[in-house]
């Protein structure tokens, strides 16, 4: 696995780190719970064909900047801003967990931004009767198996690689978990369903059949949201043995029905 | 010294198997563990006491705030003081304090904090605290990378209400008022009432506190051992700015248990102390760490230094870790102070020494203590302890005690009578 290119793009004056790898046309990834502290096979899947483009969303592995946004209009401006700078706009966009609602954020309020959409367990809704899990507030052995079917990969994501500074990679960790939780706080409602029905994208909803912290049913709300609106092709498609964070769990599973969609 | 007495109200009557059956004292803690016909008599048994207390010559009666928590029954201790306001006369009350981030206007501090300080003559002493996580984050659902920037700006706020003569504007980050004018105000104008601020160990609030001029307490319930760190260290600090070592800039909470002897303080305090670190800080951890609560700053010293266990003691995971729940590890480890009289005497005068705390916070009801031992408790120290530890620190000024109205300027209150029902 070669590592990708590292740029780095200021957004209000702090730096995010953008990475870049592949041949052909364009495809943004915003990462989801934890970001990305390092590259990853499902990336490379897509970069065979693809020119994967992960900018780091404020605070998140890479970037700093979240303590300067203080509204969900401050994060969707930064968002949109990290998208052009990163050379995103118009380009197909993947998004997963946290990065997933703001993918959703920019094809509903910049439909001109966004070509062909994928979101894989998104965050910003919440159901009473289906209420998500606490991603904030877990012991530390149950985390991993809430973010992922196979928890030891969580824990590969986010263990130190060798030579990493014992001091700096624990507090990013930390770091990308705030960012998150600064935008999503305390429910992950965004109440994004008044927007879904602005997303004029054609898009497909992936949701990991084994996800623990959003259910899996959450899927059909989006569907349903986006196409009561303008859009009348949105899917829903479940990834088997997949938990919240699918893209790590069934990298290759994932990455076909992303390129599939993608065309 | 200021010698205070502290209630924490904690609910007396958690089952045995608490631990065993439930997750969590504080947060989800299970409402059917709650018998508010019990807590009637729990509410009243405490207000009695901490009136005792002041009866008694104590220099203040402390009250805190708590959310969704079994050992800590004010959601409101403003509620507390101002009953106490009417009950007492000379006592300073210490609010210990109120979470500026959870009130929506904070304004609305500022006017609770002007009414207590207004009806007891101007006794108050207003706490700050930034609050748990657990109150804070999870039981009031504040954001924890916003909470520090919007208690600093409440606290502008409130500071601003207090000491401005005219109507004003607050536009701020997280507070937009057209109109800020509290009505009423604080007697004690000059400029405001004292200002006390709980906090972990962290350097930034070290600073904070010397910079405003406010008194920093650290509410362990972990003894003065552990504490001696974290003092010492702020201690450092302050001389590294240029401060005096006036015992009064600080305060910081014991829990003591005084009788005839050791082994009848042993007797009495083993059953509600093991009550206490053993149910009552039966916190689940997946409440201790919510992202952002704790700065970046802070963990970096945590992970860096080679002392990292005071800058630890800021992070309530590691508080938690901490805790022994058996008596003899309690008081060997001296997170409670037990003793006869004399051996109290020399245990309190060596915390005060060797923490330089002028303001000694104590707790002489702790856990399930009933009202009958904890009047005792309360006695006895007044009786015979007090006397032999006020002298300490005479030769430094309390430049932050409240600075109430001359005795002769303050409303009468009649005696309360209670009400006899006639025999038919």
């Amino acid at each position: 696995m070669s590592q990708p290119v590292t740029t780095t793009v200021e957004v209000n004056g702090f730096p995010c780190r953008v990475w870049t790898k592949g041949k052909g046309p364009k495809v943004g990834f915003l990462a989801g719970l934890g970001g990305l502290p390092r590259w990853l096979p499902f990336l490379d899947k897509l970069a065979e064909t693809r020119t994967v483009i992960a900018p780091s969303l404020p605070g998140y592995p890479g970037a700093t900047g979240h303590t300067e946004l203080d509204s969900h209009l401050d994060w969707v401006l930064a968002v949109r801003q990290l998208i052009d700078k990163a050379g995103l706009a118009g380009a197909d966009l993947v998004g997963a967990s946290v990065g997933g609602a703001f993918a959703a954020e920019m094809a509903a309020i910049f439909p001109d931004q966004v070509g062909r959409l994928v979101l894989i367990a998104p965050f910003g809704l919440f159901d009473d009767q289906e209420p998500a899990a606490d991603p904030w507030a877990q012991r530390r052995d149950v985390l991993p198996g809430l973010m992922c079917a196979d928890g030891d990969k969580w824990t590969a994501l986010v263990t130190p690689p060798e030579g990493a500074n014992s001091v700096e990679w624990p507090i990013e960790m930390s770091r990308a978990s705030e960012a998150a939780a600064r935008a999503f706080w305390p429910l992950g409602n965004t109440r994004l369903e008044k927007r879904l029905g602005l997303i004029a994208a054609p898009t497909l909803v992936l949701w990991g059949d084994r996800d623990t912290l959003l259910p899996p049913s959450y899927a059909q709300k989006f569907a349903a949201g986006i196409n009561g609106g303008i859009n009348g092709a949105t899917r829903a498609e479940t990834v088997p043995e997949a938990g919240h964070l699918a893209y790590l769990d069934q990298p290759d599973a994932v990455a076909r029905a992303v390129l599939a969609h993608l065309g | 010294m200021k010698l205070m007495w502290f209630h924490l109200m904690p609910y007396t009557e958690l089952p045995d198997d608490f631990n065993q059956k439930h997750p969590s004292v504080w947060v989800d803690i299970h409402s059917s563990l709650f018998d508010p016909k019990r807590a009637h008599h729990m509410y009243n048994d405490f207000m009695d006491e901490l009136e005792y207390a002041a009866e008694l010559g104590y220099d203040a009666v402390c009250v805190n705030e708590h959310h969704s928590n079994g050992y800590g029954l004010m959601p409101s201790p403003n509620l507390i003081a101002s009953s106490l306001a009417r009950r007492t006369t000379d006592t300073a009350l210490c609010v210990m304090g109120n979470s500026l981030a959870l009130y929506n206007p904070p304004t609305r501090v500022a006017e609770e904090f002007a009414m207590i300080d207004c009806i007891s003559g101007g006794r108050l002493i207003a706490g700050f605290p930034v609050g748990s996580p657990m109150d804070t984050c999870y039981a009031y659902g504040q954001n924890p990378s916003l909470l520090r920037e919007r208690y600093y700006e409440a606290h502008d706020l409130v500071k601003k209400a207090w000491t401005e003569k005219d109507t004003f504007a607050f536009s701020g980050r997280y507070n937009q008022q057209r109109y800020v004018n509290i009505w009423p105000r604080p007697i004690q104008n000059d400029p405001h009432p004292p200002i006390w601020i709980p906090g972990g160990g962290s350097v930034e609030t070290w600073r904070w506190c010397a910079e405003m001029d406010y008194v920093y307490c650290y509410l362990s319930y972990y003894g003065y051992k552990a504490g001696l760190t974290t003092m010492q260290g702020f201690w450092n600090e302050m001389e590294k700015l240029g401060k005096d070592r006036n015992p009064y800039r600080a305060g910081f909470l014991q829990f003591v248990g005084v009788a005839e002897s050791r082994q009848q303080a042993l007797d009495l305090y083993t059953e509600p102390a093991e009550y206490f670190y053993g149910r009552c800080l039966h916190v689940d951890a997946r409440f201790a760490t919510p992202p952002g609560y704790t700065t970046e700053a802070t963990q970096r010293a945590g992970i860096e230094s080679m002392v990292a266990k005071a800058a630890n003691t800021a992070s309530y995971s590691s508080k938690l870790s901490l805790k022994a729940t058996n008596m003899k590890d309690i008081v060997d480890g001296g997170y409670v102070i037990i003793g006869s009289p004399d051996e109290v005497v020399e245990q309190i005068r060596h915390v005060a020494k060797s923490l330089n705390v002028g303001h000694l916070m104590l707790l002489l009801q702790y856990g399930n203590m009933s009202k009958d031992t904890t009047k005792y408790n309360t006695r006895l120290f007044a009786e015979k302890v007090m006397p032999k530890v006020k002298d300490l620190f005479g030769e430094w000024e309390d430049k932050w005690w409240p600075k109430p109205l001359a005795k002769g300027q303050r409303a009468a209150v009649p005696a309360f009578r209670p009400q006899t029902v006639a025999a038919e």
